[in-house]
């Protein structure tokens, strides 16, 4: 276990967007448009407006991380300073300031980048590690001062305001969520293109530089300190905007947007969504949505789940699912998928059971501690297991272990046959003998 | 006189135990590279277990004791998940010491549930030392600090005049140079991880019968102890000292102070005819203002001095 897959974790077709590019971009631009439409119930339009704001913090939290090589614990500060401003000028909108309502998340946008432009200069004085612990400390300097000033930040009641405020424009009040959720995915469409074009600006490029060797930008004659320091605001301007875009969706902000955990969550699932490539944080914050709306529902361990998988991928796969899909995707467009699907196929069949029979140990573990009360019975995937009971438990760890077992043997021999795949892929004259 | 006194006594006990804390934590630094972002959590830890093994063999084997299970689990976590990640570089390991973090908070949830405990001080130690200027000591912060500075001691001792000393100070510098000298330098990172732990796990045992013992405190504390590595300088210990120390002071004395920039101004003379404006800013009170003094004091290092207090120049 102790090898990495080769071929995960480093980006190495950088023209993966590019080639295509322009009908990945269609295809996205026409799933914005028609999905809030299309999933009209209560619940979808949260997840869809959630979802839209949660891609957008991702992209911006991975200009720092996964292109900047800077690891932020206090990216909510920008997102929820976003948050206040454009709270508040809702509330002056209300009072007769005339601007759109539609235009609130570039405010909350440009109040994110007046605070970043003076907090990001002490911030990015540093980097790698030290930043890490800077940017944490002020998140926690934030969120401690936020709650001194009752009169801006509402203490712990927070800030509520009304987004359907001033004259409507083109019959847009604002008022039903649909509409909210269609001006989300405006911002997400164009948030979104907006950072891939900074990818491909001579900043963009510079960011990568200073990522990958700080010393050489500075021998070449550019400050390292400058390109995180402007990164660094660009970041924030996109994290204000998600503040804003989360403060018309739900018409209250509360000092809670500054907390370590929200900073927390933008760097657990960009991660897991996948930091070498632009596109992997669609996917984390898709997945951060899903985790905090749907799975949060579903099961009172979320929490250890998603700490488990998060250091299996941190380990494992660095890449996120970004570099999983894209590593695959070479090997479908070679043509070398069919010698890895059986394969595939066997894996899943050993971590089905292995993941299932954990997942009811841990389960039973926390019906045992947090519902008691409500006896020893618990129903887990239309099993009805007794944690009062010796069985259920053996049962369960035996399918578990049963599970690793075969997934085990399996991925062995899986490990193998990818490598001899990469190096066919890499060797196409010169086939090995398998 | 009294007020100045015992706070200094407070901030100084305090001081020291996170100088504890921040001691394991620089010490895994200069040694592996790595921040321990978990370090906080095994400083909850040690104060959950010894909660519990309070109550099965009593304080004193829990203050024996739970620092050594802290420092297993510790170097549980180095040999089988750390090292791993170890030479893919600084920002994995982060991000597995911040995944560990989250795993230890929701352990602890899940065994200790999620309220607080009534964890207390012995009754051997419970009550006053002694009294002065008319105002009580406790013993057991004395107890406390006693604890603190013979362990400082030992560790002083230990990393200098003690061979395996010589081999830690030797790896933290040139590991191969050692490795090739027939030492097994991977095992030394383990043995070091894991006394950072304990370390932890000991202050953990004092402060949570001293504060509060609740799944909280790691979060609470953690941002301290970076505050005082970055302040001190990354890597020095000396340096984590005097900041630890200069945290606690301050820490103690703004909580105890109700001292605002309204009551400054009317003690020098001035009149504020609106108090209101301002955002309120001028009627803030110093004890409010203790939780945001230690970022405070972080950007004010990093403006006037990027390196901290003794910290080399070098990032």
């Amino acid at each position: 276990m102790m090898s990495r897959i080769s071929g995960l974790g480093e980006p190495n077709n950088k023209r993966a967007l590019s080639r295509g590019g322009a009908a990945v971009w269609w295809a996205y631009a026409l799933v914005l448009a028609i999905a809030p439409s299309l999933f009209s119930s209560g619940l979808s339009q949260t997840l869809l407006s959630q979802m839209g704001i949660a891609i957008i913090a991702c992209l911006s939290f991975n200009i720092l991380l996964g292109q900047g090589g800077m690891l932020s614990f206090g990216h909510a500060v920008y997102s929820g300073i976003g948050a206040f401003a454009a709270i508040h000028s809702l509330n002056r909108i209300t009072g007769g300031w005339a601007l759109p309502v539609s235009l609130v998340p570039v405010l909350g946008g440009l109040a994110s980048v007046l605070l970043a432009s003076v907090l990001g200069w002490v911030t990015t004085k540093k980097s790698a590690t030290p930043f890490a612990m800077i940017t944490f400390g002020m998140g926690e300097l934030v969120w401690a001062g936020a709650l001194m000033f009752p009169e801006v930040f509402g203490g712990e009641a927070g800030v509520s305001g009304n987004r359907v405020a001033g004259a409507p424009v083109w019959g847009i009040s604002w008022g039903p969520q649909q509409q909210v959720t269609y001006l989300i995915a405006a911002y997400t469409l164009v948030c979104t293109w907006l950072m891939y074009a900074f990818t491909r600006t001579p900043l963009g490029r510079m960011l990568n530089a200073v990522r990958d060797n700080p010393e050489r930008v500075a021998f070449v004659g550019y400050n390292p300190q400058m390109v995180r320091y402007l990164a660094f605001v660009i970041a924030a301007f996109f994290a204000g905007v998600t503040g804003g875009l989360s403060a018309l969706n739900f018409e209250q902000v509360s000092a809670e947007v500054f907390s370590a955990y929200r900073s927390g969550a933008y760097l657990i699932f960009t991660f897991l969504g996948g930091t070498a490539f632009f596109f992997g944080p669609v996917i984390g914050g898709v997945l951060m949505v899903l985790a905090f709306v749907l799975l949060s529902e579903f099961s009172r361990a979320w929490l250890l789940y998603l700490g488990l998988i998060f250091l299996a991928m941190v380990v494992y796969a660095p890449g996120g699912l970004a570099s999983i899909i894209m590593a695959n995707w070479q090997v479908a467009r070679r043509g070398y998928l069919r010698r890895l699907l059986p394969m595939y196929l066997a894996l899943f069949a050993g971590a089905a059971p292995a993941l299932l029979g954990a997942a009811a140990l841990v389960e039973m573990l926390y019906h045992r501690q947090l519902n008691a009360a409500l006896g020893p019975t618990l129903t887990f995937m239309g099993l009805n297991l007794n944690t009062g009971g010796f069985a259920s438990w053996l049962t369960c760890a035996c399918v578990c272990l049963a599970g690793l077992g075969l997934f085990e043997a399996v991925r062995r021999g899986f490990v193998k046959r990818w490598e001899l795949v990469q190096f066919d892929m890499a060797h196409p004259q010169g086939q090995a003998v398998e | 006189m009294a007020f100045l006194t015992i706070s200094l006594l407070n901030g100084i006990s305090y001081g020291l135990l996170l100088f504890m804390l921040s001691a394991g934590l620089t010490l895994i630094f200069s040694m592996m590279g790595v921040l321990n972002f978990a370090h906080a959590s095994f400083y909850m830890l040690g104060a959950y277990l010894g909660y519990s093994l309070t109550g099965w063999l009593g304080f004193w084997w829990a203050l024996l004791l739970a620092p050594g299970l802290v420092g297993g689990v510790g170097a549980l976590c180095e040999r089988y998940v750390l090292r791993r990640v170890h030479r893919f570089g600084q920002v994995p390991e982060l991000l597995i010491t911040f995944g560990m973090s989250y795993l230890i908070l929701e352990g602890v949830q899940l065994v200790w549930g999620r309220s607080s405990l009534d964890f207390r001080v012995p009754l051997a130690l419970d009550g006053p030392l002694f009294t002065l200027f008319g105002t009580q000591f406790p013993a057991y912060r004395a107890f406390m600090m006693g604890v603190s500075l013979l362990m400082l001691l030992a560790l002083w001792g230990l990393l200098t005049r003690t061979r395996v000393g010589l081999v830690i100070q030797a790896a933290l510098t040139h590991p191969d140079m050692v490795q090739a000298l027939g030492h097994n330098v991977p095992r030394v990172f383990t043995g070091v991880f894991a006394a950072g732990c304990a370390l932890a796990g000991l202050a953990g045992v004092l402060g949570g019968a001293a504060f509060v013992t609740e799944p909280a405190m790691a979060a609470s504390i953690g941002g301290l102890v970076f505050v005082v590595v970055v302040v001190g300088g990354m890597g020095s210990l000396a340096g984590a000292f005097w900041a630890s120390m200069l945290l606690g002071l301050i820490q103690t004395f703004a909580v105890a102070s109700d001292v605002s920039l309204m009551s400054l101004a009317s003690g020098m003379g001035w009149q504020l005819a609106d108090s209101s404006s301002g955002l309120g800013l001028w009627a803030i009170k110093l004890s409010q203002l203790a939780p945001v003094l230690p970022y405070l004091l972080m950007v004010v290092t990093l403006i006037l001095r990027p390196r901290g207090l003794l910290g080399s120049r070098s990032e």
